[in-house]
C-alpha cells in the first residue's frame, strides 16, 4: 500500500513546568527579591522525571528501534528546559538520544510557556528566539514548526509565526474553528503561507482524560482497540493528530494504572497495521495536501471546556493580575536592570493565571490538581504581592538611574567644595 | 472582694479583642486589690497572670458517665467526641482560604487521668466543635466553682455564659456577664445564629448585671435581647498604657498608606473600606491600601478588588501576629475601621498609640470615649474618601489628630473600667 492510501499519525506530546513562586507576604515587599520556590520547583522536576519523562522517553527509544517508522513529535518549553539542566540532566540526555534517532522533531514555543503575546509583540518574538536558541544549545536542534503556548491561536498570532519563518502551527481541532470540516487534515492560514495542523483533541482525551475513568463507556481502553479506533476513521481522513502533556505518561496516570503498557500496545498495534503510517510535522507537509484555510479572528486553545482564554484570563483576579503584569512592561524593560527583566519574564508564565481560576466543575478540579496554592485566592494575592514588590524595584531602580543622570550631567556635584 | 472570672482566650494566644480587653481589665482589677481567679478553657502557662486552666480540672466519673453517655465513645486512652456540628461561623473560610485563616479545631478531647476521673483538652479556639467547647466548659465550671469561694461570678460573653449560670445555680452568688460582642454586631440582623441567640439571651436574663462595652452595646442589649436598662450598665474599656512601640523596619511602599485592620467580616464593613479607596485613586492613583487581618469575607473583598482593578494599590496581608501588626502601623498614615457596628473596638486606640491617625464610625463603642478621631458614619463612602485624602494631603490635620489622641488615650484607661466594675460587685 503507498502512502497516499495511508492514515498518518502524528504523536505530539508538550512538556512543561513552570518556575512557582514562593509564598511571597506582603511582609516581603521591598525585602526579598527571589521570587521563586526554586526547591519546591526542583522536587517537582526530578520527581515528574522519574516517574514520568525517563520511563516515557527510554519506552519511546525502544519502540523506535522496534518499529523504525515510528515518528514523535515533542514540544519542550523553555522554563523547563533549563530545569532540567539544573536539576535532571538525565532527562536531556536522554532527549539527545531519542533526537540522533531521527525519528522525533522538536516544536518552537515560548521561552516562558508564556502569555507574551497579549502583552507585547516584540515580547513574544523575543521569547520565540529564546526558547529556539536554548533548543540549539541543548538539543541541537532547529525547529520548523511551532506551538503557542496551550495551542493559544488567532489569524494574528498565525502571522507573526508565518513571519518568523515557521512553516506550520498547531491549532486544537475544534468545531468552531473547523466550521463543519474534519479535524483529521491539515489547513492553511487565510493570507499566510502557514500549515495549521488541528489536534483530534476527542481522540486525544481519551488518552489524557477518559483513560482512567471507569465511568467510561469504553473502559477499559487498550492499545490495540484505540489504534483500530484510528484506523476505521473514514477513508478520505488522512491526519491524525494526538496531543497531550507528556506527564499523562507515569504523572498524571500512574504507572500502576497501566498507562505505560497502553501506549506501548498502542504503538505496536499501530505500527503492525498496513493501514497506518507516523508522520512528524516537517513531513506531513511534504507529503499531504493542505487545501482549505481556516481563520479564527478570536484566540481559541485547547484548556478547559471553553476552549478560549478563560482558562487564564477568565475572571476579575486573573484580569487585573494580568493588565498588572502588562502595565509594568515598558518600566521593566527601561529599567535595564537584567535581575528586574529575568523575573518579569518569568512572571509571564500561564501557570501562575491557571492558578487563579475560580471555575468550577471539573475544569476546575484539573486547575486545582496543577495549583500549588490552597485556593485561588492564595494564588492571585500571592502573585500581587510579587508584583508590588516588583513595582517598588522599578521605582528604586528609577531613582538610582535618576541619581546617576544626575551626577554625570553636573559634573561641579561630584566635585568637593572646598576644592 | 473575690471574684471568679470566665474567659474564652487571654493574651499572647488570642484571635481578636476579647482576650486583649479580659488582660486588660484583669490585671486593673488585681491592682485594685480584687482577688481574682480567672479560668479559660486552656492555658499555655505564659500568661501575664495566673490562669486557672480548665483543661486541667479532673472531673468526677459521675459527670462524666452522663456526658459520655450522649456521646460516641471508643475504648481508647484518649477518647475523642465527635461533634457533629458544622462551623458555624467561618464556614466559607474553611472551603477557601483556610491556611491564611484561623487555625482551626478538633473535637474537645477527653483524657482519662490514672487516678479516676478525667479532664478535657479545649482547645479555646474558634472552630467547628465550638458550640460543643461552650457546652463541655459549662460541664467543667461547677468543678471548679465547687473548689474556690468567691464573692461575683463575672463571665465575658456567651462563649462563658453557661459555665457562668451552671456555678451561679451551684453557689447562689451573683452573676455579672459582660458584653463584648453581641450576634448582631458580628453577623448582622439577617443571619443571626439562633442558637449563639438563645445563649446570650439567657446568660443576660439569668445575670444579676449585665456590662456592656458601651452606650452603643446598651443600645443593643436593650432592644434586641428585651433586657432592663436598670439592669445593663456601660463601662468602657481602657487601652493598656504604653510608649510608642519602635518602629519596624518595613520598606515605604507609598507616601501615603491607608490601612484597614481587623477581622474580613461583616461587621467590620470592609467593602467600604474598597470603595472609598477607589474613589480616591480616581483623584490620587498613588495612594496605597492594606487590607491586614483575614475572614469570611476575605475572598469576596479580593474579586471585588479585581473587579475594579485596583490590585496593584491594594494589599492583602492575611491574619497578622502581633509583631506584624507593628510593622504595618510602623508604614501606614492613616487608619480607618468602618464598622457596621462594634461595640467597642480596640484597635483605633492601639493605632493612636502607635502614632497613627484615626478614621472611626459612628456606629462604634470607641466613638464614645474618642474627640480625637475623625468620625463618619459607615455607609457615607464619600464622606469616608474626603477624610482619608483630608488626613493624607493635611500634614497639620494629621498630626493634630495623632498628638491629641494620644495625650487622649492617657484617660482611657482599664484602671477607670475596673473602679466602676469594683463598685458594681458591691452593689450586688
Amino acid at each position: 500500500m503507498n502512502s497516499e492510501k495511508k492514515r498518518h499519525l502524528n504523536l505530539y506530546f508538550q512538556l512543561h513546568q513552570p518556575r512557582r513562586l514562593r509564598k511571597f507576604q506582603f511582609f516581603d515587599i521591598g525585602l526579598k527579591d527571589n521570587y521563586f520556590d526554586d526547591d519546591l520547583n526542583r522536587d517537582i522536576v526530578c520527581r515528574i522525571a522519574a516517574r514520568s519523562y525517563l520511563p516515557a522517553n527510554r519506552l519511546l527509544l525502544k519502540l523506535i528501534r522496534k518499529h523504525p517508522q515510528l515518528r514523535v513529535t515533542f514540544s519542550v518549553s523553555g522554563v523547563l528546559l533549563e530545569q532540567f539542566e539544573l536539576y535532571a540532566p538525565e532527562v536531556l540526555y536522554s532527549f539527545k538520544q531519542l533526537a540522533e534517532t531521527g525519528a522525533v522533531e522538536f516544536l518552537g514555543e515560548t521561552y516562558h510557556h508564556s502569555l507574551s503575546y497579549f502583552i507585547n509583540c516584540e515580547e513574544f518574538i523575543d521569547q520565540i528566539g529564546r526558547h529556539q536558541q536554548k533548543l540549539n544549545e541543548l538539543l541541537g536542534v532547529t525547529p520548523k514548526f511551532f506551538r503557542n503556548t496551550e495551542l493559544i491561536y488567532s489569524d494574528a498570532i498565525g502571522k507573526i509565526v508565518a513571519d518568523l519563518g515557521f512553516e506550520g502551527i498547531y491549532i486544537d481541532g475544534i468545531e468552531k474553528v473547523l466550521n463543519g470540516n474534519t479535524p483529521n487534515a491539515l489547513y492553511r492560514h487565510a493570507s499566510e503561507d502557514l500549515v495549521l495542523l488541528p489536534r483530534n483533541y476527542q481522540l486525544s482525551d481519551d488518552i489524557a482524560f477518559r483513560y482512567s475513568d471507569k465511568n467510561w463507556s469504553e473502559w477499559p481502553l487498550t492499545g490495540r482497540k484505540f489504534a483500530g479506533w484510528i484506523s476505521m476513521l473514514p477513508r478520505h481522513e488522512r491526519f491524525v493528530s494526538l496531543g497531550m502533556d507528556y506527564e499523562t505518561f507515569g504523572e498524571h496516570k500512574t504507572s500502576d494504572s497501566g498507562i505505560f503498557k497502553f501506549l506501548e500496545a498502542f504503538i505496536d498495534s499501530a505500527a503492525a497495521r498496513k493501514t497506518i503510517t507516523f508522520i512528524n510535522p516537517s513531513e506531513a507537509i511534504r507529503v499531504l495536501p493542505a487545501e482549505q484555510t481556516l481563520s479564527s479572528t478570536r484566540a481559541i486553545s485547547w484548556a478547559d471546556q471553553e476552549r478560549d482564554l478563560s482558562a487564564w484570563l477568565g475572571n476579575d483576579m486573573q484580569r487585573d493580575a494580568f493588565d498588572s503584569l502588562y502595565k509594568f512592561h515598558d518600566a521593566v524593560m527601561k529599567s535595564r536592570n537584567e535581575k528586574l527583566i529575568s523575573a518579569y519574564t518569568y512572571l509571564q508564565t500561564s501557570d501562575h493565571f491557571y492558578y487563579m481560576s475560580t471555575k468550577k466543575g471539573s475544569d476546575g478540579v484539573v486547575h486545582q490538581y496543577f495549583s500549588p496554592y490552597g485556593s485561588p485566592y492564595e494564588a492571585f494575592i500571592n502573585y500581587m504581592n510579587v508584583i508590588a514588590d516588583l513595582e517598588f524595584r522599578i521605582k528604586q531602580n528609577t531613582q538610582r538611574l535618576a541619581k546617576m543622570k544626575n551626577s554625570v550631567s553636573n559634573p561641579l556635584s561630584v566635585i568637593p567644595s572646598d576644592t | 472582694m473575690k471574684v471568679l472570672m470566665f474567659g474564652w482566650e487571654f493574651p499572647p494566644h488570642i484571635s481578636g479583642g476579647l482576650g486583649t480587653a479580659c488582660m486588660g481589665l484583669s490585671k486593673a482589677l488585681i491592682d485594685a486589690h480584687v482577688s481574682l481567679l480567672f479560668v479559660v478553657p486552656k492555658a499555655y502557662g505564659d500568661e501575664a497572670i495566673d490562669l486557672i486552666n480548665a483543661s486541667e480540672v479532673i472531673i468526677g466519673e459521675e459527670t462524666l458517665s452522663l456526658i459520655l453517655e450522649e456521646a460516641t465513645v471508643e475504648e481508647s486512652k484518649v477518647i475523642t467526641i465527635s461533634s457533629g456540628l458544622k462551623p458555624y461561623t467561618y464556614e466559607e473560610s474553611l472551603q477557601t482560604c483556610e491556611a491564611w485563616n484561623w487555625e482551626y479545631i478538633s473535637s474537645p478531647r477527653i483524657v482519662k487521668v490514672l487516678s479516676g476521673g478525667a479532664r478535657y483538652a479545649f482547645s479555646g479556639k474558634y472552630g467547628p466543635s465550638l458550640m460543643e467547647e461552650v457546652a463541655r466548659y459549662a460541664d467543667v465550671a461547677p468543678v471548679i466553682g465547687s473548689q474556690y469561694s468567691y464573692d461575683v461570678i463575672h463571665a465575658h460573653d456567651w462563649l462563658t455564659f453557661p459555665a457562668g449560670i451552671e456555678v451561679k445555680r451551684l453557689s447562689g452568688k451573683p452573676l455579672v456577664v459582660h458584653i463584648h460582642a453581641t450576634e448582631f454586631d458580628r453577623a448582622g440582623d439577617a443571619h443571626i445564629n439562633e442558637e449563639v441567640f438563645a445563649i446570650e439571651k439567657r446568660g443576660m436574663e439569668e445575670a444579676d448585671a449585665v456590662v456592656a462595652v458601651s452606650q452603643w452595646t446598651k443600645d443593643i442589649v436593650v432592644q434586641k435581647y428585651h433586657i432592663d436598662p436598670a439592669k445593663v450598665k456601660v463601662v468602657h474599656n481602657g487601652i493598656v498604657q504604653g510608649e510608642e512601640p519602635a518602629k519596624a523596619s518595613l520598606p515605604k511602599i507609598s507616601d501615603s498608606v491607608v490601612t484597614f485592620l481587623g477581622r474580613i467580616t461583616h461587621q467590620k464593613g470592609p467593602q467600604y473600606f474598597i470603595e472609598a479607596a477607589r474613589q480616591i485613586l480616581d483623584y490620587f492613583p498613588d495612594v496605597h491600601f492594606i487590607m491586614a487581618g483575614s475572614g469570611d469575607l476575605l475572598p469576596a473583598m479580593v474579586d471585588r478588588v479585581a473587579q475594579l482593578k485596583l490590585s496593584t494599590r491594594f494589599h492583602f496581608t492575611g491574619f497578622l501576629k502581633s509583631d506584624q501588626i507593628e510593622q504595618v502601623w510602623s508604614v501606614t498614615d492613616v487608619y480607618i475601621m468602618p464598622s457596621v457596628s462594634e461595640p467597642f473596638g480596640i484597635t483605633p486606640l492601639e493605632a493612636s498609640q502607635a502614632g497613627v491617625p484615626v478614621i472611626i464610625s459612628n456606629q462604634s463603642g470607641v466613638a464614645e470615649v474618642m474627640d480625637h478621631a475623625v468620625k463618619v458614619d459607615f455607609w457615607d463612602i464619600a464622606a469616608l474618601a474626603n477624610a482619608i485624602i483630608s488626613i493624607l494631603k493635611h500634614k497639620g490635620l494629621s498630626e493634630s489628630l495623632k498628638v491629641n489622641a494620644k495625650k487622649e488615650l492617657k484617660t482611657l484607661t482599664w484602671r477607670r473600667a475596673a473602679t466602676q466594675l469594683n463598685q458594681l460587685y458591691h452593689e450586688l
